[in-house]
C-alpha cells in the first residue's frame, strides 16, 4: 500500500535568528499507511505538538518535506490548503474553539469552509455527530449549554465532519472522566475502521496507547527516537523510564517481577500478562 | 508571530535603575516627560538626550530591545513628521508646488516633534523594561494612596492594572492557539476582501472572550478562597522603602527639571 503521509528530514526551529532560537524538531522522518492507529508519546516539550502542526500545513518546516499522497504539501498553495482538510487536527482542549450559536452550525463550520454543497454539509454534520454520539436534540442546542465532555465531542465532530483521511488528535481525553475517555477512544477507532482513516493520537496515557494502537512513535528532545509496534517499544521500557516517560502499569509490574528473579517477558496488555503468568505457573508447577 | 510583541515587557536585572524604588522611577518619568515638553532648544534637547542615554546605559538593557519596541510606532512617527512638515508656516520657503509648501520652520518643527515622541516613548520603555509589573503597580498604588481620601478606589484600580498586565501574555498565547485551531478547520485569514476578513475574526473573538470571562471567574474564585477582600487592612510582604540611592535619583530629577526651566527662561 502506498503511504498516505510521508515526512522526510523534517526540522523546525522557532524564533530563528533571535536569542530565543529553539530547535523543536530535528531531522524527523517516517511514513504512515492508511488505516493505521498510531500513538505518539513523549514528555512535554519533546516536539510532539510541533510535529502534529506540520502534518496539516499549519507550520512551515525550516527544512525537510511533508508528502501527502506523494505530493509535497508546500510545493503549491492549493496543496497546502488541501492538506488542512485532508489531515484533520484536533487540538488539546478543543472545546475552547467552539463559537457558533448552535452545535449544528459549529460542526458545519469546517465543511462550509471547504465549500461543499448544503446537502453534503448536512450529511457530514449528521454523520460526524453520530460518530461522536451527539444526539439529534443536542444539534440544535447552544454549544455553551453542554457539559465539558459533550463540548469535547462536538469539537471533535467539527473536525471529523471534514472527513479527513488522517485524523490527528492531541490528547483527546485529557481531563475527562473514565467513561467519557473510553467512549471518545472507541468513537475514534470506529471512525478509523469505517473510513479506513489513519489516526495519530498524542497521549500521556500509556495504558490507552498500549491497548489501542498498532504502532508507537516516541519523541524525545526534538527527535523521533523510537518507532515500532507497542511490543517493540515497550521492550525498551527502561529507556522510556529514563526519558522521563511513563510505561503501562502492567509493564511496570512485570519489570518488577523480573527484578525479583522471575522469568517473564515484557508485556503491555492484559492478555499477554495472563499468558505470561500461566506459562510461569506451568513451568513451576512441578516444584 | 503574536508572541513577539514586547508590550510592557520586563527584563530582570540588578542594575542601578533596576534597584531604584518603583515610586522613584514613576515620579522621575513624570518629571522627565514634563521636562521634555518644556525643552525648546537644541541645548535643552541635548541635555535631555544625555540624561536618557546615561539612564539607558546604566540600566544595561540592550539597545535592541528599545529599537524593537519602537518598530510598531514607525507609522505614527512618520505621520506626525509629515503633518508638521506640510502644515507649518513661517521661515524660509524651501519647496513650493501646487498647494504644498515646505518651509524651514516646518522641517525643524517636524524634527523636534519626532525627537520628542521618540524620547518620550523610549523613556517610558525604560520604566517598564526595568520594573516588574508587580513593583510598578505597588509603586503606583503607593503614590496614589492620598487619593483614597477623596474615595478613589486606589487599591482596586492598581489590582486591576496588575491583573491586566499579568494576563496579556496569557491572552496572546490563547489567541495563537485559537487561531491555529480555526485554521485547522479551514478559516482563511490571508485572502478575500475586507468584509470576508472581518468575518473570519468571529471564530477567533468569540472563543477568546468566552475564555477571558471563564478565566476572570476562576481568578475571582481563587482570590475569594484566599480571603481577598480589597485593600483595607491588607499587609505587604515586600514593603517599599526609599534608600539613599532614591534620594540621589530625586536630586538628579530636580536638577534636570530646574535646568530645563532655566534654559527656557533664557530662551535656549
Amino acid at each position: 500500500m502506498a503511504p498516505i503521509l510521508q515526512v522526510k528530514n523534517l526540522s523546525h526551529i522557532y524564533s530563528i535568528g533571535t536569542p530565543f532560537e529553539h530547535r523543536a524538531l530535528d531531522e524527523v522522518s517516517f511514513s504512515v499507511e492508511p488505516g493505521e492507529f498510531i500513538g505518539v508519546i513523549g514528555h512535554t516539550g519533546s516536539g510532539k505538538s510541533t510535529l502534529m502542526q506540520h502534518l496539516n500545513g499549519l507550520l512551515k518546516p525550516t527544512s525537510g518535506q511533508i508528502y501527502l499522497d506523494g505530493k509535497d504539501i508546500w510545493s503549491d498553495k492549493k496543496l497546502t490548503r488541501q492538506a488542512r482538510f485532508r489531515v484533520g487536527l484536533v487540538f488539546q482542549y478543543p472545546e475552547y474553539q467552539l463559537f457558533e450559536e448552535s452545535v449544528y452550525k459549529d460542526i458545519a463550520f469546517g465543511p462550509k469552509n471547504m465549500g461543499l454543497s448544503a446537502d453534503e454539509i448536512d450529511r457530514r454534520v449528521r454523520e460526524a455527530a453520530d460518530f461522536v454520539g451527539v444526539t439529534e436534540e443536542q444539534l440544535e442546542a447552544s454549544p455553551f449549554d453542554l457539559s465539558g465532555g459533550q463540548k469535547r465531542r462536538v469539537a471533535i465532530a467539527g473536525v471529523i465532519a471534514m472527513e479527513p483521511e488522517v485524523l490527528i488528535l492531541d490528547e483527546p481525553t485529557a481531563g475527562l472522566d473514565p467513561a467519557g475517555r473510553e467512549d471518545i477512544l472507541r468513537n475514534i477507532d470506529r471512525y478509523r475502521k469505517e473510513k479506513n482513516a489513519t489516526i495519530m493520537m498524542v497521549s500521556h496515557s500509556m495504558n490507552d496507547v498500549a491497548r489501542l494502537t498498532q504502532r508507537l512513535m516516541v519523541m524525545s528532545n526534538a527527535k523521533l527516537v523510537m518507532d515500532g509496534t507497542p511490543q517493540e517499544v515497550f521492550n525498551h521500557a527502561l529507556e522510556l523510564l529514563e526519558m522521563g516517560l511513563d510505561i503501562p502499569e502492567l509493564t511496570r509490574i512485570f519489570l518488577e517481577l523480573k527484578k525479583l528473579g522471575l522469568d517473564v517477558a515484557p508485556v503491555y496488555t492484559m492478555d499477554q500478562a495472563v499468558e505470561a503468568l500461566v506459562k510461569l505457573r506451568g513451568g513451576n508447577s512441578h516444584a | 508571530m503574536l508572541k513577539d510583541i514586547t508590550l510592557g515587557q520586563f527584563f530582570p536585572g540588578k542594575s542601578i535603575i533596576h534597584r531604584l524604588d518603583p515610586r522613584t522611577k514613576l515620579v522621575l518619568l513624570v518629571v522627565y516627560i514634563v521636562a521634555l515638553f518644556m525643552a525648546v532648544s537644541w541645548i535643552s534637547y541635548g541635555v535631555m538626550f544625555v540624561f536618557l542615554t546615561v539612564s539607558i546605559t546604566l540600566s544595561r538593557v540592550r539597545l535592541k530591545a528599545f529599537i524593537k519596541g519602537l518598530k510598531p510606532l514607525v507609522f505614527i512617527l512618520f505621520f506626525t513628521a509629515i503633518l508638521n512638515i506640510f502644515f507649518t508656516t513661517g521661515g524660509t520657503v524651501l519647496v513650493s508646488f501646487w498647494k504644498i509648501t515646505i518651509t524651514s520652520d516646518g522641517l525643524i518643527r517636524a524634527f523636534f516633534m519626532l525627537i520628542r515622541i521618540l524620547m518620550l516613548v523610549t523613556g517610558t520603555f525604560l520604566l517598564t523594561y526595568t520594573t516588574s509589573p508587580i513593583a510598578l503597580t505597588d509603586g503606583l498604588e503607593s503614590l496614589l494612596s492620598p487619593l483614597k481620601k477623596i474615595r478613589l478606589p486606589v487599591h482596586e484600580l492598581s489590582m486591576m492594572m496588575c491583573i491586566a498586565l499579568r494576563f496579556i501574555p496569557t491572552l496572546i498565547e490563547e489567541t495563537d492557539k485559537i487561531m491555529s485551531a480555526q485554521k485547522a478547520r479551514g478559516v482563511d485569514f490571508e485572502s478575500g476582501n475586507l468584509m470576508h476578513r472581518v468575518r473570519a475574526l468571529i471564530p477567533i473573538l468569540v472563543p477568546l472572550f468566552i475564555s477571558a470571562f471563564r478565566r476572570a471567574d476562576e481568578l475571582a474564585t481563587a482570590m475569594e478562597c484566599r480571603c481577598y477582600h480589597g485593600g483595607d487592612g491588607r499587609t505587604k510582604m515586600k514593603l517599599l522603602r526609599y534608600k539613599f540611592l532614591d534620594i540621589k535619583a530625586y536630586g538628579i530629577g530636580v536638577i534636570l527639571l530646574a535646568g530645563v526651566i532655566v534654559l527656557r527662561r533664557f530662551g535656549l
